[in-house]
């Protein structure tokens, strides 16, 4: 157990060194490391709570997404029925989570055919799994009842979620703002995180917006007090007015003439008249020409340009708008100008997102938690190291030796992980040393034992080293457990305590069986004690 | 002859230490079977004190920009924005306020609506030090996940446990270990220390080490056990403990003194965190193991087995039969 041959003690050594060694980019600044090779840069990342930032989880708005393939459905189940010229007592209406439509006797069956065609397969990773995406169902008495099912609306809150997350990232980079991360998380969330940034507010507000905008034609046929008493027209639908129009009323057409996905720029600018903030833009070629022929038609009359269901403006047609730009005004201050132009370029999100949790810590709290963490830290370790010089003498000092070279190699395995560091994580490492010094403790007391038993030194300290060992690795396993547990189910600063308590498990367990060990070898062979005085 | 150091220089336990630790489970077994009453009656009438992470809600962490911060006024006006309950409370320094509000009615938008309203009225004078806003969702997710996790990794540490000792030393840790995490949570409510995520890592910690410890005199007992074949099991129990006191004592020593230096200036945000630690880690941690889960095993039967088959072949000396 004592001998241990060159080969082996400098495979410790190296082990220990070279992870040790990935932890000094941690201690040069980051413009010095930026010149270094690749693979030299690699470096701890100071969590949001450590380097303050925002941390915003965003949910898929799931009954938006059912609403709104509901009302796909809706449409094509109206247009198939209508090509197949199939007759029907009442036409497509969304019942629940289904599409109800009643189709006349003598054309049921065919009517069924046509629409089973509307299922299809669905596409797994694997090919078919032999889900389809529309149950079809024969209710009886004509009617048929279609509905989503539940794996098709998964894969699409996928996709939604996937548009989103590049959407989110057009979104946030627009403001700014420094290496902000946009990740997916599970199936229908979105997480966004940005250090450095102490007041999300501007943030939220461009999250929160779908941004769905589209120009539609006001409904001059019937005043929009009678339809808001009675029923408005088939064809059109009561829309309100954003807060800077008092919430308004409007009668708009349904039919939309030209939505956003039409713009190719959109920009904040002050009108050259007024000098109030508006924002002007460009559609493509389809949506200038679709404008300029609506326009053409509808001088004189109004439309509206509506975001997120709320009426921005509706001003006036006075000339047909041709050249296929545009500006929109709505008592904007500079800043919502700004907003709604980044949310225009960016594109509107596929559904509506929903912020679930939220956690901001700001530049200077951060400072004081590092701070904080540095003082225990140090305090930590110099209480520990004297408390075992004390108790121990000499082979106190080898352990502090051992301690200090596994805080190395915990943050050498932090860099290499490229790991993010924490406040808890901080309190893993102090807690680290406590149990690193542990594995010491327990072969120390071990060879102590052995002595007491009569042995001489060396094969006192060979035998304490090999059964204490094995204690050590049975003791150290449970709580690499509890951490791996942690790990997996915790979330955020929590996760970073999980992993810097395993990874000082692992070096602990390291530094005991290989760095502790070869010290003591060679102090035995370079002081060759006759005896290990006790007391 | 300084070339061979004494070893150890302090001396904390004597070497024929012989305290008779398996003496003290008449007393200790109904100590903490009452205290663990106590913890769980607490826990079920006085509650423990949830943070945001597990019921959802407002935490918001501000300084005053002049000076000590004033409370009262600040009260009065969060109180009148109709966002239920506020409290407020002094967080480290005078300049600095911790202010919760609970869950709103009204789902995920409430919530953040709430912190809107909050960020009007406290104005310009604060610096915002830390916001949190945890909807329900995410609350009772986060809730599930801890319970799940805590579950799961009993669960696993047992399945070990049981694959490197017997099943009665597997047994006998969950049991010493439970008794701990109970007498901890009963500790947290004792004192209402706010209970969110990171009291989950602490009492996933304190799990993981107190195991250890008990870990470490089960390694001793099994080894006894096979060298010692005639011993009665308190005697043996004892020689264990003993032996490996001056390890338990020195290690929780260094523990200790790492924790305390994290408690004293750590700072305010991870002071409840250090103090849950302490308690679960150096005041019951060790008291277990020495106290529940090695004289636990003289009633789940470790060793009789041992007994009965030397009684078999007739080896059994009669001072050691009458004594177990």
């Amino acid at each position: 157990m004592l001998y241990i041959s060159k080969w082996k003690a400098t495979a410790i050594l190296l082990t220990a060194l070279i992870c040790c060694l990935f932890a000094v980019p941690n201690f040069f600044p980051e413009s010095m490391v930026k010149r270094w090779p690749a693979w030299a840069q690699r470096h701890i990342v100071l969590g949001l709570d450590l380097q303050g930032g925002s941390h915003i989880l965003l949910e898929v708005d799931v009954n938006d997404v059912r609403r709104q393939k509901l009302l796909a459905l809706q449409d094509d189940v109206r247009r198939v029925l209508r090509e197949a010229r199939i007759g029907l007592i009442r036409a497509p209406v969304v019942r629940g989570n289904a599409v109800e439509v009643a189709i006349r006797e003598s054309d049921l069956q065919q009517g069924l055919a046509k629409l089973r065609e509307l299922s299809q397969p669905l596409g797994g990773f694997l090919g078919s799994t032999g889900a389809r995406s529309v149950d079809v169902e024969n209710v009886g008495g004509g009617v048929v009842r279609l509905s989503p099912t539940e794996p098709a609306l998964l894969e699409r809150v996928r996709q939604v979620v996937d548009q989103s997350v590049e959407i989110i990232g057009k979104r946030v980079n627009q403001l700014g703002l420094v290496e902000p991360s946009i990740q997916r998380q599970g199936n229908d969330r979105i997480l966004v995180q940005v250090p450095g940034l102490g007041d999300p507010q501007q943030l939220l507000e461009i999250l929160g917006k779908t941004a769905k905008l589209t120009f539609r034609l006001v409904d001059t046929s019937t005043p929009v007090e009678q339809a808001l008493q009675g029923r408005p027209p088939p064809e059109s639908e009561i829309v309100y007015g954003s807060k800077a129009e008092n919430r308004q009323p409007y009668l708009l057409e349904k039919r939309v003439i030209v939505s956003g996905e039409e713009l190719t720029d959109a920009q904040p600018g002050f009108d050259q008249r007024s000098s109030e903030p508006i924002v002007t833009f460009k559609f493509n070629t389809s949506g200038a020409r679709k404008f300029a022929q609506v326009t053409q038609e509808n001088v004189g009359r109004p439309f509206a340009i509506v975001l997120d269901d709320e009426v921005i403006s509706a001003p006036v047609i006075r000339e047909p708008i041709l050249g296929g730009s545009g500006q929109i005004s709505g008592n904007f201050t500079v800043e919502s100008a700004n907003n709604l132009a980044i949310l225009l370029r960016a594109g509107a999100l596929p559904a509506k997102l929903t912020v679930i949790e939220q956690r901001v810590v700001g530049a200077g709290l951060g400072q004081d938690s590092i701070e904080k963490g540095k003082q225990a830290s140090y305090f930590g370790g110099a209480l520990v190291i004297i408390f075992m010089v004390v108790t121990y003498g000499l082979f106190g000092v080898f352990a502090s030796i051992a301690v200090a070279v596994n805080v190395g190699m915990i943050f050498g395995i932090l860099s290499l992980l490229n790991a993010t560091l924490t406040l808890p994580g901080i309190i893993g490492i102090v807690l680290t040393i406590g149990i690193a010094v542990d594995s010491n403790v327990l072969i120390y007391e071990r060879i102590r034992e052995e002595v007491r038993t009569g042995r001489t030194p060396i094969t006192a300290i060979d035998a304490g080293f090999t059964r204490a060992l094995a204690t050590i690795l049975d003791s150290n396993i449970t709580t690499f457990i509890a951490a791996a547990v942690l790990f997996f189910f915790g979330s955020g600063p929590v996760r970073g305590f999980a992993v810097t308590l395993g990874i000082g498990i692992i070096t602990t367990v390291f530094t005991a069986f290989t760095l502790t060990r070869l010290i003591v070898a060679w102090w035995v062979r370079w002081a060759r004690p006759r005896q290990l005085a006790i007391s | 002859m300084r070339l061979h150091p004494k070893l150890p220089l302090l001396r904390i336990v004597p070497d024929d230490t012989k305290f008779d630790f398996m003496r003290f489970r008449r007393i200790s077994f109904p100590i903490s079977a009452a205290l663990s009453i106590v913890a769980i009656l607490l826990y079920f009438f006085h509650g423990l004190n949830f943070g945001i992470d597990f019921v959802g809600g407002t935490l918001i962490e501000v300084q005053s920009k002049s000076g000590p911060a004033d409370l009262a006024k600040m009260r009065a006006a969060l109180s009148g924005l109709g966002l239920g309950e506020v409290q407020l409370q002094e967080f480290g320094g005078p300049a600095d306020v911790l202010i919760r509000v609970a869950q709103q009615p009204g789902g995920e938008a409430a919530q953040q609506a709430a912190i809107g309203k909050l960020r009007e009225a406290l104005g310009s004078e604060v610096d915002y030090r830390r916001v949190e806003v945890v909807g329900p969702r995410v609350s009772s997710e986060l809730l599930a996940m801890s319970t799940i996790g805590l579950g799961l990794a009993i669960f696993a540490i047992l399945i070990y446990l049981w694959f490197r000792f017997e099943w009665q030393f597997s047994l006998g840790a969950m049991i010493a270990n439970v008794h701990d995490l109970v007498l901890t949570i009963g500790y947290m409510s004792l004192t209402q220390i706010d209970f969110d995520l990171s009291s989950i890592a602490a009492l996933l910690t304190i799990l993981g080490y107190s195991l250890n410890d008990t870990v470490v005199i089960y390694d001793r007992i099994r080894e006894m056990l096979r060298r010692y074949r005639r011993m009665s099991m308190p005697d043996l129990l004892n020689i264990s403990v003993n032996s490996t006191l001056s390890r338990s004592i020195i290690t929780h020593v260094t523990v200790t003194l790492a924790l305390l230096a994290l408690l004293f200036f750590g700072g305010h945000a991870i002071h409840s965190f250090v103090a849950t630690m302490i308690f679960g880690v150096v005041l019951v941690g060790t008291y277990t193991s020495v106290f529940i889960a090695a004289p636990i095993l003289i009633y789940l039967g470790v060793g009789t087995t041992r007994m009965e088959a030397e009684e078999a072949t007739g080896q059994e000396t009669a001072s050691s039969a009458s004594r177990s």
